[in-house]
C-alpha cells in the first residue's frame, strides 16, 4: 500500500509539473503577445516619473489615475524559484512574472488616462506587493500598482495653448 | 474634491494647508475564491479576484481619506500615496494618505 501511495504522489507531482511547465509557459507567451499589441495601441500616451508638469504645457486638468494587476505564479515557476532559493542567483522565472504585472498595470493606468482624454501621465509611482508572502500554504502572486497624475488640456484653454506652438 | 499625487496643482494656488489625512482598510479573501486562485497557482495567469479585491480596497481607503479631508474643510488632497502591507497570511491592509489643502 505504501508503495502505491508514493507512486500516486509521484503522478500528482508529474501532472502539476507538466501543467505548470506547458500551460504556464503558454499563458505567459499569450500574455506577452497581448502586452506588446496593447503597448503599441497606447504608445501615444506618454508616461513620466517627473514630479512637475512641463513648463510650456499651459493650464491643465489633473486627475489621479491608477492601474493594477495581480499575476499568479505557476507550479513550475514556484519550483524553480524554490531551487534558486537554495543556490542563490538570478530567478528569471519570477523576473518575467513581475515584468508582466508591471506592464499590465501601466497599460491599465494608460487606458484610464485615455478615457479621461489625457495624453500624458506624470509623477508615476510603482508599488509591489507579494500576495501570500512566506506562508507556504497561501496563494502565491504579485500585485503591481502604478499610479500617477494624468494631464489633459482644459477645454476652453485648449485653443489658446495650441496657438503659440 | 480634487485628488492628486502632485505636490501642487498647475495654475492654482494653495491658500490653506490642513495637514495629513488618511484612510485605511483591512481585507481578507473569501475561501471559495481562494480555492479558485490556488488552482490558478498551478497554471499561472492573472488572479482577477485578487486584482478586484485590492482595487476595491484602495477605493474604500481613498473614500475614507476623502471623508476626513471633507470634515477638515479641504477641497483638495495633494501628494497622495498608497501603501499595502500583509497583516497576516490571509489579510492585507491598504492605506492611502495625502495632504489636505484648500485651493483658491
Amino acid at each position: 500500500m505504501g508503495v502505491l501511495a508514493e507512486f500516486f504522489d509521484l503522478i500528482v507531482f508529474a501532472v502539476l509539473f507538466l501543467l505548470g511547465f506547458f500551460v504556464g509557459r503558454w499563458n505567459e507567451r499569450r500574455h506577452y503577445a497581448s502586452l506588446r499589441r496593447r503597448e503599441g495601441e497606447f504608445g501615444d500616451i506618454l508616461v513620466f516619473s517627473n514630479r512637475f508638469p512641463p513648463a510650456a504645457a499651459g493650464r491643465l486638468d489633473t486627475a489621479l489615475v491608477s492601474g493594477s494587476a495581480v499575476i499568479s505564479e505557476d507550479y513550475f515557476k514556484g519550483l524553480v524559484a524554490g531551487l534558486y532559493s537554495l543556490i542563490g542567483g538570478r530567478v528569471r522565472s519570477y523576473e518575467s512574472l513581475i515584468d508582466r504585472a508591471r506592464r499590465e498595470a501601466v497599460l491599465r493606468m494608460k487606458s484610464e488616462a485615455r478615457a479621461r482624454g489625457a495624453g500624458m501621465i506624470i509623477n508615476v509611482k510603482f508599488q509591489t506587493f507579494a500576495i501570500g508572502g512566506r506562508n507556504p500554504n497561501s496563494v502565491k502572486g504579485v500585485e503591481l500598482l502604478a499610479y500617477g497624475t494624468a494631464l489633459s488640456a482644459r477645454a476652453q484653454a485648449g485653443a489658446a495653448a495650441a496657438a503659440p506652438g | 474634491m480634487l485628488i492628486s499625487n502632485l505636490e501642487l496643482v498647475p495654475g492654482r494656488r494653495v491658500t490653506r494647508h490642513l495637514g495629513l489625512v488618511q484612510g485605511s482598510t483591512v481585507r481578507a479573501k473569501h475561501v471559495g475564491k481562494d480555492l479558485f486562485a490556488s488552482l490558478k497557482n498551478i497554471v499561472g495567469g492573472e488572479l482577477k479576484a485578487y486584482t478586484e479585491l485590492l482595487q476595491e480596497s484602495r477605493e474604500e481607503a481613498t473614500q475614507r481619506m476623502v471623508a476626513q479631508a471633507e470634515a477638515a474643510g479641504a477641497n483638495a488632497i495633494l501628494n497622495v500615496r498608497f501603501a499595502t502591507s500583509s497583516i497576516t497570511a490571509r489579510a492585507a491592509e491598504i492605506f492611502a494618505y495625502g495632504t489636505a489643502v484648500v485651493l483658491e
